[in-house]
């Protein structure tokens, strides 16, 4: 049930966000003098903001940004996070008493506020907000791929790769990795909602995408700044941002309940 | 139990460093620093201003300056509040933090737990139903779109509360801040609570107290729920955490003079000091609330061994 409705979720609204732009008469970053903050409209389905540009193809514009770097910074985290859980589960002992103390280390350390300084410093690079992000969240991922990759090692099939004389790069690689898939994808669904969300918070602050290009969080942030004058350019804007990451998180709960019901949680 | 307390508090000393070192050469590496301004100073400005903060030194001597003088537990001059040391500005902004972030977590508990009981005695009912709808949804709304929310309906158009500020945290300034943070932990905790006093309800001692014909208040309060709030527990760690970086975002939306808009002013102003000083401060809070959970947890349940759980480094 949660899984259907958040998959329909996604499903309208990555189709709007990409298929809305092919229906638009207007461009983004074209300045409309005469109708500033004007209200939707037949000409400006969205209405337009304080400088007079176009909301409805800056919302989808936004959105495919948003969606974007969701995507990439989650991959990046969950790169470095499969690989250090499974080298750390792999090696075990000594080698993983230190890697997992030092995800404990890392778990202590004020992250987003060393991030908020990364974009401040350097922000005017979108690479760097994937990287920070990325950074940021692969803890979770590394714990869990750990814990998997232990309790796979012990299982007999392991076992007989080890006695046929697989060397630890072929058994990792084409015995491990595959029968992590499912914990991964589940957990790779949970961290693409968290990525958006940080995403916007950062733009929020000005530190995210910077202009002419924007984001869901630049323009709640644009909005929220004359929501007197156009409260339409903050509603927009914010009903797709809390859509979508509505959408990841029921199908990230829904994947979980299906295929880890010992983290069910509700 | 001292035994573990010290080794824990102990522990905390090189996570600090690490979190003091990455940030010292961070800010360094940043372009840009703290008395670039438009027109050009003189050599000899120049001169006496890096002399006086120490700025002529090379980055290995000021950092062994800073390391020493921040553990004799002086954070030094502001670079941007001239007249003020870090140590000051933390003195005024952290209680005004802590203020909304304790509001903020007793709301988040309070609601959070009722809303997850309710859901739970009347699971797949439509009380359930709708408190876990509302869950989502408010998981799912980050606080920078609350707010702005709130301010209009509230304070724009019914005029109820004043638009931001803090005038010493009166209760009218604290209402809008405290609830904006609060909400994604009032629906986070109602869940936890929710699954686990569904699974505890199953369990073969509630069925005893059933049939012992105990009455459903007191099985509820006497026997339930102490067991269904571990998880709550072992989640207010990553909740205090979050409401420390939610309440950068509050701070400066409400504009209340908290250490998080310290934070982001003193990063966009290259204030060296001010931005090690509240990053210091903020991650020694983290250790410390994380330790008083972990005790906390222990209390609860003496079962749980926290060396155990270090060693393995398995996650609560």
């Amino acid at each position: 049930m949660k899984l259907k409705v958040g998959l329909m979720l996604l499903v309208v609204i990555v189709s709007v966000v990409l298929l809305g732009p092919l229906f638009a008469k207007l461009d983004p970053e074209t300045i409309h003098w005469d109708d500033m903050a004007v209200a939707p409209d037949t000409s400006y389905w969205l209405g337009t903001d304080v400088m007079g540009r176009d909301l409805y193809i800056r919302t989808l514009q936004g959105g495919q940004i948003s969606l974007m770097v969701g995507l990439l910074a989650t991959s990046v985290s969950v790169l470095i996070g499969v690989l250090y859980g499974m080298l750390s589960g792999f090696f075990g002992g000594r080698v993983d008493v230190i890697m997992m103390r030092l995800v404990d280390v890392f778990y202590a350390l004020p992250f987003l506020f060393l991030v908020i300084l990364l974009m401040v410093f350097f922000g005017q690079q979108l690479w760097l907000l994937f990287a920070a992000i990325g950074c940021y969240l692969w803890l979770d991922m590394a714990r869990i791929v750990r814990g998997q990759t232990l309790m796979l090692k012990e299982q007999a099939f392991i076992e007989a790769s080890f006695a046929l004389g697989q060397n630890n790069k072929n058994i990792l690689l084409k015995h491990i990795l595959p029968n992590l898939k499912s914990v991964v994808i589940v957990y790779a669904t949970l961290i693409i909602p968290q990525v958006i969300m940080i995403e916007s918070f950062l733009s929020f602050l000005g530190l995210g995408v910077q202009e002419p290009m924007t984001s869901w969080g630049s323009l709640v942030n644009e909005g929220a700044n004359n929501m007197e004058l156009a409260p339409w350019s903050l509603w927009f804007p914010a009903l797709f941002l809390s859509l979508t990451l509505v959408g990841f998180n029921l199908v990230g709960d829904g994947l979980r309940d299906r295929w880890d019901p010992s983290m069910k949680q509700s | 139990m001292l035994n573990i307390l010290v080794k824990r508090l102990l522990w905390g000393i090189p996570v600090l460093w690490l979190v003091l070192t990455l940030t010292f050469f961070l800010l360094r590496a940043a372009p840009g620093g703290p008395f670039d301004q438009e027109r050009e100073l003189t050599s000899e400005m120049t001169q006496l201003i890096e002399q006086k903060y120490n700025l002529n030194l090379s980055l290995t001597q000021q950092y062994g300056q800073y390391l020493k003088a921040t553990v004799s537990g002086d954070l030094g001059p502001s670079f941007q509040y001239v007249d003020y040391s870090v140590n000051e500005l933390i003195g005024l902004g952290l209680p005004v933090s802590l203020k909304l972030g304790f509001y903020a977590l007793l709301l988040a508990l309070l609601l959070g737990v009722i809303l997850g009981v309710v859901a739970a005695l009347y699971a797949n009912k439509w009380p359930d139903l709708v408190a876990m709808i509302t869950a989502v949804i408010g998981i799912s709304t980050p606080n920078f779109v609350i707010a702005p929310m709130l301010i209009i309906w509230l304070a724009v158009s019914w005029q109820w509360l004043p638009v931001g500020g803090w005038s010493g945290g009166g209760w009218s300034y604290l209402v809008m801040p405290v609830v904006t943070l609060s909400l994604p932990y009032i629906a986070a905790i109602a869940r936890l609570v929710r699954g686990s006093l569904m699974e505890i309800l199953n369990q073969p001692f509630i069925r005893t107290a059933r049939a012992k014909g105990l009455s459903q208040t007191s099985i509820l309060f006497k026997h339930a729920l102490r067991p269904a709030l571990l998880p709550v527990v072992s989640y207010l760690g990553p909740a205090a955490v979050g409401l420390m970086t939610g309440s950068v975002v509050i701070e400066q939306i409400f504009g209340i003079p908290g250490l998080g808009r310290y934070f982001v002013q003193g990063a966009l102003n290259r204030d060296y000091t001010l931005v090690l000083g509240v990053v210091l401060v903020i991650g020694g809070m983290m250790l410390l609330f994380n330790l008083l959970v972990d005790l906390l947890y222990r209390w609860i349940d003496p079962r749980i061994d926290l060396e155990l759980d270090k060693k393995t480094g398995a996650s609560r």
